[in-house]
């Protein structure tokens, strides 16, 4: 697939912007604060209706506006399909697709499908496992967007039961409130069961390609390791039988109450899980040199193209000022692989960060102004 | 910052559900600049909803008198109970105009984000009616989201020694969603195909 139009209305720096792209690579260029991550990041939002840069919303929409309208259209096998959503940060977003109103916002989940690569992937690798967690998450919701319903149902979930836990352990009210911890324990259980089978299938179809796309960044390099560690229970790793991973959910929750009520926090479950990436052996985190945490950064996220496709309906590529970042060698091998994709759209400060396998429609962006050039 | 009643308006239209800052004004100066005897339509029927209006002693449903209309009305079922979250999820079942048998309003869901815990909802009121024998069939219509899948369960494990039939009304609503909001054919045929609690 590929996106043919791009709208944004006082969306970041933007009052209003329309492109058209065609397949194939087109490049964004400018010099640094012109607005050329806002153009990509409007696409992403289009695909996962999120920023790839901030959580919350406020910051997409241009200071001083109420809301943000980005619209897109995207061409799959020939059919031409009109996405829009409209963002009014602190209320539910709404969007159409083919000029219908859709129920829910997150309807729009699965037309569009993104990778997007840029400099913040690093943090996979490096840092905390939220990042990983999110990772897998948006994998997931790309992949099967009923995911996104399972993730915000858990996510809810853990908030009102976080919530019952503190107002339990210090209020005097805590009687009533504690009877219905069961049910939000049961609730937890059966979200938390099946994010976990999500997950643990996730991993499992990924690991092959992450570590066929890390010996073709590095050359040759690995093999690299992914093993899914979970708070729950070692008995489950790996299991995707909802029923079991619902049962050792319940368990592990029952048997750590009396801390959970200490703490005012739920202790177990997906959301203190992590997915541990390791190169030759060696955990990637604290070990990897910067070069081969890039590598692994690459690769994760062309295995998520790799399988994504895999699934049907290409994903477009966006590439988020990331040449800029890595060496010659891994430059090279990053624009091999993705040449032959679909539709590729490249920001870069300067013409020569992109590389020449990847030379293609280029628009120069300057002062919120956006030029065809070639 | 606006002269002194006309910022006070806009603070209080601000308050209610689901009007911001920037439709607060609007309303604001939309009064401001509207029919004098428009405005004074709306005062009274503002001040007759706080005077005139109360809650059915029976089912807590809105009720010009002691007991509302349905509770009143001596050819509805007194088998049957079934369970909302608020009086407007009463008026969305009632034009489905499947349901036969009586009302029991909670007054929302169990929500700890929001403080709102059993003792805050009129569950004890419903205990109290359940407790006679007269009542065999629950059905639990609270939201099909998280805090009313949480509340329904809730209530169905505090009846659970009882000799009742309770059931939950048929997926097919939409999930994550208000009841208020689904059609009268949804909602409808999700009364048909009410699932008995397990
Ligand atoms: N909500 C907003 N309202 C107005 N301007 C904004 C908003 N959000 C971001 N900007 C502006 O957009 C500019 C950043 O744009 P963007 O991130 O696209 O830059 P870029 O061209 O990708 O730069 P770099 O090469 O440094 O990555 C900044 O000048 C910032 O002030
Ligand atoms: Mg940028
Ligand atoms: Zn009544």
């Amino acid at each position: 697939m590929y996106v043919a139009r791009l709208s944004a209305t006082d969306f970041r720096s933007y009052a209003q912007v329309d492109l058209d792209f065609d397949p194939g690579v087109t490049a964004l260029v400018g010099p640094n604060g012109q607005g050329k991550t806002n153009l990509v990041e409007a696409i992403g939002y289009l695909a996962t209706l999120a920023s790839h840069r901030v959580a919350h919303d406020a910051p997409l929409v241009r200071e001083g506006a109420e809301r943000a309208v980005v619209r897109g259209v995207v061409v799959q096998d020939g059919r031409e399909t009109l996405l829009e959503v409209e963002v009014t940060p602190g209320r539910a977003n709404r969007a159409r697709r083919g000029g219908a109103a859709l129920p829910k916002a997150r309807d729009l989940l699965g037309t569009l499908r993104t990778v997007l690569f840029a400099p913040e992937d690093l943090a996979i690798v490096k840092g905390d496992p939220s990042g990983r967690r999110d990772f897998l998450d948006d994998l997931l919701v790309a992949r099967a967007p009923r995911y996104a319903a399972v993730r915000s149902d858990y996510d809810r979930v853990l908030r009102q039961r976080n919530a019952l836990l503190k107002s339990a352990g210090s209020a005097r009210r805590a009687g009533a409130q504690l009877r219905t911890l069961d049910v939000w324990d049961a609730h937890l259980a059966t979200a938390g069961a099946a994010l976990l089978a999500g997950r643990h299938e996730l991993v499992e179809a990924l690991h092959p390609l992450v570590d066929k796309s890390y010996a073709a960044v590095s050359r040759g390099g690995g093999p690299t390791a992914m093993e899914y560690s979970s708070s729950v229970a070692p008995e489950i790793a790996g299991s995707t039988d909802r029923e079991l991973l619902e049962a050792a959910l319940s368990a592990a929750v029952a048997a750590s109450r009396d801390k959970e009520l200490d703490r005012g926090l739920t202790l177990v479950g997906p959301h203190r899980d992590d997915l541990v990436l390791s190169i030759g052996g060696l955990p990637a985190r604290g070990y990897a040199s910067h070069g081969e945490s890039w590598s692994l950064a690459l690769a994760l996220r062309l295995a998520a193209y790799d399988l994504l496709r895999a699934d049907g309906g290409e994903p477009v590529l966006i590439l988020d000022d990331v040449f800029a970042e890595l060496d010659a060698a891994r430059r090279e091998s990053l624009a091999d692989l993705v040449a032959p994709a679909e539709q590729v759209l490249i920001t870069a400060a300067v013409a020569s960060d992109v590389p020449e396998q990847l030379v293609g429609a280029r628009y120069d962006v300057a002062a919120g102004q956006v030029r065809r050039v070639r | 910052m606006y002269e002194g009643p006309v910022q006070d308006l806009i603070d209080e239209l601000g308050r209610l559900p689901g009007v911001g800052p920037k439709s607060a004004q609007r309303i604001a100066f939309h009064l401001l600049a509207a029919d004098p005897a428009d405005v004074r339509r709306l005062v009274t029927a503002l001040t007759e909803v706080k005077d005139k209006v109360r809650f059915c002693t029976i089912c807590g449903n809105v009720a010009e008198e002691e007991q509302c209309r349905v509770c009143r009305d001596p050819r509805r079922d007194l088998a049957v109970i079934c369970v909302v979250e608020e009086p407007k999820d009463v008026v969305a079942i009632e034009r489905t105009r499947e349901f036969r048998g009586r009302y029991h309003v909670l007054g929302g869901a169990i929500s700890p984000i929001e403080g709102v815990g059993p003792d805050d909802l009129r569950i004890r009121e419903l205990m109290t009616r359940l407790a006679d024998g007269t009542v065999t069939e629950l059905i639990l219509a609270t939201d099909p989201n998280l805090e009313g899948e949480a509340t329904a369960t809730y209530i169905a494990r505090l009846v659970k020694e009882m000799d009742l039939k309770v059931t939950r009304l048929a997926s097919g609503l939409p999930v994550g969603g208000d009841l208020e909001y689904a059609d009268e054919v949804t909602l409808g045929r999700a009364f048909e195909g009410r699932r008995a609690y397990s």
